[in-house]
């Protein structure tokens, strides 16, 4: 079963607590993973391969660059889940 | 300007090793002639012919926060540790010239070594391709497995711009490390250079590498009897973990601060065998090299020489042969020099080695006392030094040196020298 915005957002919360240490309540849609959460571009694939086996989504290397925040990751996932 | 021919002297020290967490309790631990040697109770011990180690007395986990922990290997991790001690030993705080901090980013170095490296990160990540695939490989593996890392890590956690830098010599990494940091200051390319050894290679592929070399003691049944230096009944080395680092200063640089000096850097001495890929020269002929040069290079007198922590691994062949090399260079000076093995204690801690001797060769000069080789029932009667057994020595009044002993597979004979001030 798809799963909802607000399931993607709690599980990105987690993936990025899991991988940068910030506290959940902090990862909201409109949070830059690199400015905002100390996501840096090595981590930013991590965060990737987690939702990628979290969400059953293909997230090709050449999509990555233009999910810059949490909300651009959500709308991704939400569109391309299997 | 600097002068190209600064004194160079100690200011700070670091260490966490299977004796202790920081270098205080590490340095009780010798003076006590613990062991930090235990049995690997891992399930992957299980099956291996050596199932000892000198393990980490405290996981590097209880201090330093996950998210950072995971992007670091175990080596990398001691190594921030011991450096962070280091550089709050020597009196400072925080980032180089940031948030009240007066050192000059563009006067401070970092220089640690490692034997191996990432080994750990390596092999954990080879298993991760195997059995998850390679999409799971972690983006971190790169900068974690890289030797250079412990060193650009310290490097960007201190802010030191004048130079990081990673020479590879195995068991003599760390001491060429601190020889390259006397080195950089002395010759006024830096004033303050944090350097060491760090070492994390306590898993199974180096543990059954190693015991097929026939260099590691297979004495399960006692691993706190196991390193046994210049024991009749010796057999090869314990492996240990941890990191040992000092930080290094220009002693005008270290006075016009009020730092507190513990002991001035007089130099290095270094050779090569170019004898074997693992064994060491039988004579001694090129440690004693190093040992000349040492004397050549920095004008140190053997008369001055109180104390030697030894690189004596407790293998057949190298421990006699170092002993060797002492006469073949100093002769009868060897007689007032009280020598000892840490490694009985410790372990080897192989690129490690030389930066938890340092810190141990420099506390003997500060405190006028130096630690105790533990483990020796039978005196080899092959050892004409004076070995320091059982309870410590006390060192003599007045101006002494002592030198700290690090030789590599590849016949890399690495000597240092220090002195109280």
């Amino acid at each position: 079963m798809a799963a909802t915005e607000k399931e993607i957002v709690d599980g990105l919360a987690e993936i990025v607590n899991e991988i940068a240490g910030i506290p959940v309540e902090d990862v909201q849609l409109d949070k830059s993973f690199t400015d905002d959460l100390d996501v840096d571009s090595l981590s930013m694939v991590e965060v990737v391969v987690a939702a990628e086996e979290r969400f059953d989504v293909k997230i090709p290397d050449d999509d990555v660059k233009n999910l810059k925040t949490v909300g651009d990751a959500t709308k991704y996932i939400l569109e391309h889940q299997a | 300007m600097n002068s190209t021919n600064n004194t160079v002297v100690v200011t700070g020290i670091g260490a966490t090793t299977p004796l202790g967490g920081d270098a205080a309790s590490t340095w009780e631990g010798l003076l006590a002639g613990r062991s930090g040697v235990s049995l690997l109770e891992q399930d992957w011990a299980a099956d291996l012919p050596v199932r000892i180690a000198g393990q980490i007395a405290v996981e590097p986990s209880e201090i330093i926060p996950r998210p950072q922990a995971r992007k670091l290997d175990r080596s990398a991790q001691f190594a921030l540790i011991a450096a962070e001690e280091a550089w709050k030993d020597a009196g400072f705080t925080g980032k180089a010239g940031e948030d009240g901090n007066a050192v000059e980013p563009d006067r401070l170095g970092a220089v640690i070594a490692s034997g191996i490296g990432g080994v750990t990160t390596l092999l954990d990540q080879y298993d991760v391709l195997k059995e998850k695939g390679v999409r799971r490989v972690s983006p971190h593996t790169v900068p974690m497995l890289m030797p250079n890392s412990p060193a650009a890590n310290v490097g960007i956690a201190l802010g030191a711009r004048a130079g990081v830098h990673t020479p590879v010599s195995a068991c003599a990494s760390g001491a060429e490390a601190i020889g390259y940091a006397v080195e950089m200051i002395r010759t006024g390319r830096a004033d303050i250079v944090v350097a060491g050894g760090t070492e994390a290679a306590v898993h199974p592929l180096p543990i059954a590498a190693f015991g097929n070399m026939m260099a590691m003691s297979k004495n399960n049944d006692d691993p706190q009897g196991a390193s046994r230096p210049w024991d009749v009944d010796r057999n090869g080395f314990v492996l240990g973990e941890g990191a040992g680092v000092i930080v290094l200063e220009s002693e005008e640089h270290a006075k016009a601060r009020g730092a507190r000096i513990y002991a001035e850097a007089v130099g290095q001495g270094i050779s090569a065998d170019a004898h074997h890929i693992t064994q060491p020269e039988p004579s001694g002929n090129g440690i004693a090299q190093a040992l000349l040069n040492l004397v050549h290079n920095t004008g140190l007198k053997p008369a001055e020489i109180a104390h030697i922590n030894a690189h004596a691994t407790s293998t057949p062949q190298g421990d006699i042969g170092e002993i060797k090399a002492l006469r073949q260079a100093f002769g009868d000076d060897v007689d007032h020099m009280a020598v000892a093995s840490t490694k009985s204690m410790t372990g080897h801690l192989l690129g490690g080695a030389g930066g938890i001797e340092t810190v141990a060769t420099v506390l003997a000069l500060y405190h006028r006392t130096a630690p105790p080789t533990i483990n020796i029932e039978n005196l080899d009667p092959e050892v004409d030094a004076d070995i320091i057994r059982s309870e410590p020595r006390a060192l003599p009044e007045g101006t002494i040196a002592a030198l700290n002993d690090s030789f590599g597979f590849g016949g890399h004979n690495v000597v240092l020298a220090f002195r109280t001030v």
